[in-house]
C-alpha cells in the first residue's frame, strides 16, 4: 500500500488522532502523517475540516474524513483484513456503545476533573470513577478486550479505550487525583498492562514527560477561565 | 409480557423522536416487533434493567440481549437484517459521511433544543440564532459533501440521515406551536424543504405523532410546573457552562 494516499493530520498529544493511528497500524496501512498545531490551525486544517476544525481528519485518495470513531469504521470497512470490530452484530452493538461510554462518562469527567477546582472537581471525579466502574465491570472483564479469552489482536474496543493506559495516568499525575486504583480497578490494570505492552502500541505513545508538561499548561489555562469544559 | 414470546420488543415513548427513529427503521425493514410505552417520569423495572446504564428510551430487545442508543440501534438493524431496503450505502466513504452529519444533528443540532426551551427573551432569540446557524452549517457540509446528490430520500427512499432527521424535526410544527418557532423558510431554506418532502412520505406521514397531541405534550413537559426528571435537566442546562 503506497504511503501517500493516505493522509492522516493529527496532534502528537491527542488521544483521537492517536487512536486512528493505531487502527492503521493494526491493518498495516502506510500513511503520511502531518502534524497540526491545533493551536495556530493550518489552512489545511479548516479546508479539509471546515465544521469543527479539529484533529484527526484523514484524506484517501482524496476523500477526506473526520471525527474518530467514525474513522475507525472507515479504516475497517476499507480496509477488511484484521478486522477491528467483531462480526457479530451484537458485539459490534456492544463496541460501538461503550466506546461511546467511555468518550462521554469518563473522558469528559477525567478532563473536567483536570481542569477544575474544588466541588466542581470533586463531583467530576466522582461521576468519572463511578463511570470506571462500570468500564471495569462490562469492557474490561468482558469479551472484547485485548487478553479476553486468549485474544493477543488489538480490536475497536481496545483502540476506541486505550487514551485510559497512557493519558488517564498523566492527568491523574497533573490533577493530584486518583481515579485508577488498581486494587478497585484490577481487570482494567491488567489490561493497561497487555495494552502498553502491546507491539503495536508501545512505539506509538506519545512521550510521558512531554505530556505532564502540556497537560500541566493547559490545565493551568483553562481552570483560570471560565470555560473548564473543553477538549483537547 | 409474561409468556409473550416476542422477538423483537422497543421500549419507548411516542413523543420521542429518537424512538419513532427505530420504529421506522423497524417498519421499514417488516420486521415484526412489540411497543411497550414507557413512563419516563417513573421507569419501569423492564427499562431499568435493559438500560441500566443511561435509563433511556429507546431500547431494542432482541433475542433476549438490549441494545440501547438510538444511533447504535439503527446500525444493528441494518446490519441484522441485512435484506432490502438497506439503511445505509455500502461504500465506507458514504457510510462515514451518513455518519458523520447523523452526529451531528444528534450532537449539536439536537442538544441546541434545550437551551431555546430553557431560555427566554433576548437569550432565546439569541440561541434561536445559534441554532439556525447550526443548521446552516448542516446544509452547507451536505451540499459539500454530497455534491448534489442529496443523501435525503435517495432514490425515493428512505435512508439513514431521513430516519434521523426526519423524525425529529419534522415535528417542527408542534414545537412551533408550543414553545417557540425555530425553522424558518426564509434563515434555512435548504433544510426547510427537506423537511417538507420527508413531512410528506407517507411511510413518515405514518409514523409522526399527530401534531396537535405531541404540541399539548411539549407545552405539558416544557412549560412550568416541570416534573421531577425535566427540573433536573433543566438544573444541569443552567449550571453547566454556556460556550
Amino acid at each position: 500500500m503506497e504511503s501517500k494516499e493516505v493522509k492522516l493530520l493529527g496532534f502528537w498529544v491527542s488521544p483521537f488522532s492517536r487512536r486512528v493511528e493505531w487502527a492503521l497500524k493494526v491493518k498495516g496501512v502506510g500513511y503520511e502523517y502531518i502534524e497540526e498545531d491545533i493551536f495556530n490551525k493550518s489552512n489545511l486544517l479548516l479546508e479539509l475540516n471546515p465544521v469543527h476544525k479539529k484533529v484527526p481528519v484523514l484524506v484517501h485518495d482524496g476523500k477526506v474524513i473526520a471525527e474518530s470513531f467514525i474513522l475507525l469504521e472507515y479504516v475497517d470497512e476499507t480496509w477488511k483484513h484484521h478486522p477491528l470490530l467483531p462480526q457479530d452484530p451484537h458485539q459490534r452493538a456492544l463496541a460501538r456503545f461503550w466506546a461511546k461510554f467511555c468518550e462521554e462518562k469518563v473522558f469528559e469527567t477525567a478532563w473536567n476533573a483536570l481542569c477544575s477546582k474544588g466541588e466542581e472537581k470533586q463531583k467530576a471525579l466522582e461521576q468519572c470513577k463511578e463511570a470506571m466502574e462500570k468500564m471495569e465491570e462490562e469492557v474490561f472483564k468482558g469479551k472484547q478486550i485485548l487478553g479476553s479469552d486468549g485474544r493477543s489482536n488489538l480490536g475497536y474496543l481496545d483502540i476506541a479505550v486505550g487514551w485510559i493506559s497512557h493519558w488517564l495516568p498523566v492527568f491523574e499525575e497533573v490533577g493530584s487525583m486518583q481515579i485508577l486504583d488498581p486494587l478497585q480497578f484490577p481487570a482494567t490494570a491488567a489490561w493497561i498492562d497487555r495494552f502498553l505492552n502491546h507491539p503495536l502500541i508501545k512505539d506509538n505513545l506519545p512521550p510521558r514527560e512531554k505530556m505532564l508538561v502540556y497537560f500541566h499548561q493547559r490545565s493551568q489555562e483553562l481552570s483560570s477561565t471560565a470555560q473548564g469544559w473543553i477538549k483537547v | 409480557m409474561e409468556g409473550k414470546e416476542s422477538e423483537v420488543v422497543l421500549i419507548g415513548t411516542w413523543a420521542s423522536a429518537f424512538c419513532k427513529r427505530v420504529e421506522l427503521a423497524l417498519k421499514l425493514k417488516g420486521i415484526p416487533y412489540e411497543f411497550v410505552e414507557e413512563d419516563l417520569e417513573n421507569k419501569s423495572e423492564l427499562l431499568l434493567r435493559n438500560n441500566p446504564v443511561h435509563r433511556k428510551v429507546p431500547v431494542l430487545l432482541h433475542k433476549g440481549k438490549a441494545i440501547p442508543e438510538s444511533l447504535v440501534i439503527l446500525e444493528y438493524i441494518d446490519e441484522y437484517w441485512t435484506k432490502a431496503p438497506r439503511l445505509l450505502p455500502d461504500d465506507p466513504y458514504q457510510r462515514a459521511k451518513i455518519r458523520f452529519w447523523a452526529n451531528y444533528h444528534d450532537e449539536k443540532i439536537a442538544q441546541a433544543i434545550t437551551p431555546i426551551i430553557f431560555s427566554e427573551g433576548k437569550e432565546r432569540e439569541k440561541v434561536i440564532e445559534d441554532f439556525q446557524q447550526l443548521l446552516k452549517v448542516f446544509e452547507e457540509g451536505i451540499e459539500r459533501d454530497f455534491q448534489g446528490k442529496s443523501p435525503f430520500l435517495h432514490g425515493g427512499n428512505l435512508g439513514f440521515l431521513d430516519l434521523v432527521v426526519g423524525t425529529y424535526a419534522c415535528n417542527y410544527q408542534a414545537f412551533h406551536d408550543s414553545i417557540a418557532v425555530v425553522f424558518e423558510t426564509e434563515k434555512n431554506p435548504q433544510f426547510f424543504s427537506w423537511l417538507m418532502a420527508l413531512k410528506d412520505h407517507p411511510r413518515i406521514k405514518e409514523t409522526l405523532p399527530p401534531s396537535d397531541k405531541l404540541a399539548t405534550k411539549y407545552k405539558e413537559l416544557f412549560l412550568p410546573p416541570y416534573s421531577k426528571r425535566i427540573a433536573t435537566i433543566r438544573e444541569r442546562y443552567l449550571q453547566s457552562p454556556k460556550a
